[in-house]
């Protein structure tokens, strides 16, 4: 017993130095769910993260320097999410992280990475304060507060909406988020809402809640929805002769959308920063590769994590980096704000976020959306 | 929009039921509240669904196929796992917390070969018909009601499920044998009663339902992951006690009952409040009945 279990640890031990980087590499974190039901989103994440590092170091990487990306899986969950950044933070000792997946879990985690003046980059945290939390937390993803208005205007030229229905999931930070969001860019655009229903994760049977949106007869449904309840919704809406268009957010800019609900989705009008129907070279040439090597087609999720490294690179490529980890973490924090570039979500620059109660915040993004229409099982840009 | 309501909550309530069923079973015969239907549910709608996308099998078969696979699943955690504590006495609560790991297991081995992303049957090979029709009460200006062939389908299913269930445990020998065995495994022994053997069969029996409720409820809602065992099962835990440890009837009802509850709260109340609203209800319930509406688990102890 003793034996095998000194042979297991120093077994253990080989692979630690096998594993460990070589002076001339750049070790970047990132926690992304890999399990857990939030891993539909962390594996387009890790997918669009995995593409970029392959095609920076297949191209020398940064001034011959090889990106190593570390990846590591929160699971969607706050403590998880708090052991892995202390892992990569101190133990892995990575020059910035990226992730988490879920804004629920940065609220808990970010705070380390900001005690030990470390880069923290979001590409799918949309809840409002994130970057509140310190002048180490970037992201680009884009608010939903910086989207919904455009969606919203677009849609009530389009079907000259003037009453809706609301329906969002009450126990999630995004969808609840981005059902706040609506709430306000409804009432400053005075339309007026007849009900408002909730519906909770794992529900499958939305029936009720819809029956009750149908007797209220409203022009359009606003939903704040994750893509696989959205499309779930829609086709028991269409079976219950609900037929009114639906109005989203970043949640329904997934393929999954029309996989599940094929033609109910028809006439969903969705804001998103990214979009499969944009046709810039920069996205035609992300699509084209992510299909490549993955089978499937990408999504929002995973152009923003390929389209994050790439923002870090350009940072890094005008970084002397010294080899002392704290000069290195903090020199990148005065370089990556510069950045701008054009990407797969188009082009792309940081905002500092407002200062709040005299604390200095973070940077967000500052981007513009593209409004979409479901027409035919795809979305295409609403001109 | 009532009768409309009241339809969706048959629907919902017979989903639950059909979950409720096979769960409630092996927990009347063998004594333990197995958290593992969840993911035997589960396994159910992926083989259904990889038997009809990779081997473009019929539905028909594949559904079949898929309760023999569940079923075979629910043989093998009896035999792997709940026999080895049943032979050594363990206390009541270990088989639970086994079950636990072996639902861990099994969605990660689901997640590790499919992938987290939701999936759904392909279209075409579900049943997509759906009725409108007017009761002869309703005027004709108002709403017609909308039900689908899925619907009506799990509705029926599940009441005949539950109908020959019941009447295979109070009219056939083998329901006698069973009861025998819920009443005192040990007496049943002593009676020459293979009591191994038909803790196999229940827990085939009662995995393979898990499993066609898996299909069926994988096919009406769309929504086959690894994890859409865990909501369910929360519900079906809840379905249980209503209804009263480990009766068939008590399943039933107690499902209907919580689709009630959930559909009549979003529809008259709040949709914010729906599940405090439901669980309240069921609270109350268990104050005045605390052994569940057709519980007779404290007075067999007593």
């Amino acid at each position: 017993m003793n034996f095998s279990l000194r042979a297991i640890t120093s077994f253990l031990l080989c692979i630690g130095v096998a594993g460990a980087a070589s002076a001339a590499d750049i070790k970047l974190g990132l926690a992304a769910a890999m399990s857990g039901s939030a891993a539909q989103y962390g594996e387009s994440i890790k997918n669009g993260f995995t593409l970029a590092a392959e095609q920076i170091n297949a191209k020398g990487g940064i001034n011959g320097n090889k990106i190593v990306l570390i990846v590591e899986d929160e699971q969607g969950k706050k403590e998880e999410a708090i052991n892995v950044f202390k892992k990569l933070i101190f133990q892995d000792k990575v020059l910035m992280l990226f992730g988490p997946t879920l804004s629920n879990s940065a609220f808990a985690a970010d705070p380390i990475a900001v005690q030990a003046k470390t880069v923290v980059f979001a590409t799918s945290n949309t809840a409002i304060g994130i970057t509140d939390m310190g002048t180490y937390v970037f992201r680009n993803s884009v608010m939903e507060l910086d989207v919904l208005p455009h969606t919203v205007r677009a849609a009530v030229k389009r079907f000259g909406i003037k009453k809706v229905a609301v329906i969002y999931g009450n126990d999630d930070a995004f969808t609840k988020s981005g059902y706040d969001v609506f709430k306000q860019v409804l009432a400053d655009q005075k339309i007026p809402v007849l009900t408002t229903e909730a519906y909770a994760r794992g529900d499958i049977d939305f029936k009720a809640q819809l029956t009750k949106i149908k007797a209220t007869n409203p022009d359009a449904v606003v939903c704040s929805c994750l893509a696989e309840e959205a499309a779930n919704i829609m086709i028991q809406s269409r079976g219950l002769g609900l037929r009114v268009p639906f109005i989203g957010g970043n949640g329904f800019n997934s393929p999954k959308l029309f996989e599940i609900s094929k033609q109910a989705a028809n006439d969903t009008i969705m804001g998103s920063p990214w979009s499969s129907a944009d046709k810039s070279p920069a996205n035609v040439a992300f699509m084209a590769a992510y299909e490549k090597k993955y089978k499937k087609s990408a999504n929002q999720f995973a152009a923003q994590g390929y389209d994050a490294l790439y923002t870090v690179a350009e940072a890094l490529k005008k970084l002397k980096l010294t080899g002392n980890i704290e000069t290195d973490r903090q020199a990148l924090q005065t370089e990556l704000p510069k950045v701008q570039l054009t990407g797969a979500t188009g082009k792309f620059k940081f905002r500092r976020a407002a200062p709040k109660a005299g604390k200095q915040g973070g940077y967000d993004a500052d981007q513009a959306a593209v409004v979409n229409i479901a027409q035919g099982g795809k979305f295409v840009v609403l001109k | 929009m009532f009768e409309q309501q009241l339809l969706n909550a048959l629907s919902l309530g017979s989903v639950y039921a059909l979950f409720a069923l096979g769960f409630t079973l092996i927990f009347g015969v063998l004594g333990v509240i197995n958290l593992s239907h969840g993911a035997v549910f589960m396994l159910g709608s992926y083989i259904a669904l990889t038997l009809v996308t990779r081997f473009e099998l019929s539905l028909g078969v594949a559904t079949v196929l898929a309760m023999a696979g569940a079923g075979l699943a629910g043989l093998l955690i009896d035999f792997l796992v709940l026999r080895p504590l049943r032979a050594r006495n363990a206390p009541h609560l270990m088989p639970m917390i086994a079950t636990i790991g072996i639902t861990i297991i099994l969605t990660n081995v689901v997640q590790g070969i499919s992938g987290a992303e939701i999936l759904r049957f392909p279209q075409g090979i579900v049943p997509e018909e759906s009725f409108d029709f007017s009761l002869p009460w309703q005027g004709a200006d108002s709403e017609p009601l909308h039900v689908t062939a899925l619907q009506l389908l799990i509705v029926l299913i599940s009441f005949a499920l539950m109908g020959l269930l019941l009447a295979t445990m109070r009219r056939t020998q083998l329901g006698r044998a069973l009861r025998a065995i819920a009443e005192s495994p040990k007496a049943a022994y002593l009676l020459g009663i293979n009591v191994e053997g038909l803790f196999l069969l229940t827990s085939f029996v009662a995995a393979a339902l898990g499993g066609v409720a898996g299909v069926l409820i994988g096919l009406s809602f769309n929504a086959i992951t690894p994890f859409m065992g865990q909501s369910v099962l929360h519900k079906g835990i809840a379905v249980i006690i209503l209804g009263g440890m480990g009766d068939i009837r008590g399943a039933m009802i107690g499902g209907l009952f919580l689709g009630l509850a959930e559909v009549m709260s979003v529809a008259y109340l709040s949709s914010d409040f729906r599940d405090a609203v439901s669980f309240g209800l069921l609270f109350l319930i268990l104050l005045i009945r605390p052994a569940g509406l057709f519980g007779s688990v404290l007075e067999r102890k007593a």
